[in-house]
């Protein structure tokens, strides 16, 4: 069992944590208007959860993460980006070609861009956490 | 000489200074830390070459998680390095000359920040104009990374996905360290 | 000249320094830190080769008639997080390694496969 860490590391860990996941999120959706996008979005997310990792042990973080469920968004955010191909096939465009995923050709791409996006940013963030998990049960 | 300049040419020099440093250190921690100052100068001279998309991934991912993994790493391994010495002509000399050939080699490039340099003449222009228009949205990096060139992110992705994979099947098994096993064996048998 | 070349000299010394940590440490973990040195060194040589005078980042604004060239910046994202791939994948197998040998240094590491393998011309004969 890890020893209870000091006053001022727990307090300032449920200080930051919240702040850096909402700036995560921030991050994702705002790729489109500033610097950001997908990758950014998941390896800051990841820094988030494993911040709390480090200041609360794993025992506790994985009842909110489980290292089952992470395993299963590592392949998830890759089907998503590799879906959004074969939609677009369906929809008789070619491989990954967004114009024809919606009625218009630039609504295809926004929605296009946020679903890749968004599958990026699953896959990043869930791979960190697991390296991090993999790394952490190790060293035991 | 413009502030530009100046904050160019002091970023690099601070970014040389680190590595120098982190050349002979022995301390693994001290190492892994200063690999993490190395990453944070460069993301600000991303910056200052108006690089900001790269900027926040390098800082994000190299002064934040690679310091992450490379603690994670030595926490296993145990933090002072063991001095083996062997003699280092060999490396200093190829060393020398590779930089004494590419230094060579960059004097046939374009100037620094030129804007008739061929790089900036081919497809680059057509993004830029075009980019507005058939993807309307302000972020002409993210445009070419998730539309344009949506084929090499999906590469890219695979490509992270197989590292996670790859960490999964060495670090994930049984964790008997194999030394015992042969020495039991080598007891028994001898 | 100096001002126009500073910027690719100094990123290749800096790609000097992080290959003779390379080639020159026995430490693994050192090995790695001077791989991940060498990779930004080269970041840093392609970001340089994309700045171009008087403008600004590549996103779109009013009023703002020159960008950057974005398209090296695509190319560097991506090698950015390839990059902490392989850096991750290179630390799960270091520990591996120290889990079998007991050290992370490589002429200690040379040193006991020797021992216990033979060498490779005694093997041979």
């Amino acid at each position: 069992m890890a020893k209870k860490r000091s006053l001022i590391l727990r307090e300032v860990c449920n200080l930051i944590v919240p702040a850096v996941l909402l700036y995560a999120f921030y991050v994702q959706f705002h790729g489109d208007y500033g610097p950001g996008g997908g990758f950014q979005a998941g390896v800051i997310f990841a820094a988030a959860v494993i911040l709390y990792t480090l200041v609360y042990g794993r025992e506790k973080t994985q009842k909110i993460f489980p290292t089952s469920v992470v395993r299963y968004f590592v392949s998830i955010g890759l089907l998503l980006y590799a879906g959004v191909g074969v939609a677009s096939l369906f929809m008789g465009g070619n491989y990954l070609d967004y114009n024809v995923l919606a009625h218009d050709p630039i609504h295809g791409q926004h929605l296009g861009i946020f679903l890749i996006e968004l599958g990026v940013g699953i896959t990043v963030a869930a791979v960190m956490i697991m390296i991090f998990y993999m790394l952490d049960e190790y060293a035991d | 000489m413009d502030i530009q300049t100046i904050i160019n040419i002091s970023l690099l020099t601070l970014l040389a200074l680190t590595a120098v440093i982190l050349l002979r250190l022995h301390n693994l921690l001290a190492a892994v830390l200063l690999s993490g100052i190395y990453s944070l100068l460069s993301a600000g001279l991303f910056v200052s070459l108006d690089a900001v998309d790269v900027a926040f991934t390098e800082a994000a991912v190299g002064a934040g998680l690679t310091t992450v993994l490379l603690m994670g790493a030595i926490a296993v391994t145990g933090r002072e390095q063991s001095v083996t010495r062997h003699s280092k002509l060999l490396p200093i000399a190829v060393t020398t000359i590779t930089a004494a050939a590419l230094i060579y080699g960059t004097l046939d490039m374009p100037k620094f920040a030129d804007p008739e340099a061929p790089i900036h003449t081919h497809v680059a222009p057509r993004y830029i104009e075009k980019s507005g228009e058939e993807i309307g949205i302000p972020n002409i990096v993210t445009s070419v990374l998730a539309s344009y060139r949506g084929y090499d992110t999906l590469g890219e992705v695979t490509v992270v996905f197989t590292a996670a994979i790859g960490v999964m099947l060495l670090l994930g098994g049984s964790r008997k360290p194999k030394n015992q096993n042969a020495k039991k064996k080598r007891d028994t048998n001898g | 000249m100096f001002a126009d070349y500073y910027n690719y000299w100094v990123a290749i010394i800096l790609m000097m320094l992080g290959f003779y940590i390379v080639i020159s440490d026995a430490n693994l973990i050192k090995k790695i830190i001077g791989l991940t040195i060498f990779q930004t060194s080269v970041f840093i040589l392609f970001i340089s080769m994309s700045k171009v005078e008087g403008g600004t980042a590549p996103i779109l604004a009013d009023g703002i008639t020159t960008y950057s060239n974005p398209l090296p910046h695509v190319l560097i994202l991506t090698a950015i997080v390839v990059g902490v791939a392989t850096t991750a994948l290179g630390l799960a197998i270091i520990a591996r390694i120290h889990r079998e040998y007991g050290t992370i240094d490589e002429n200690i590491i040379h040193d006991q496969d020797e021992e216990e393998y033979g060498n490779d011309e005694e093997a041979a004969s």
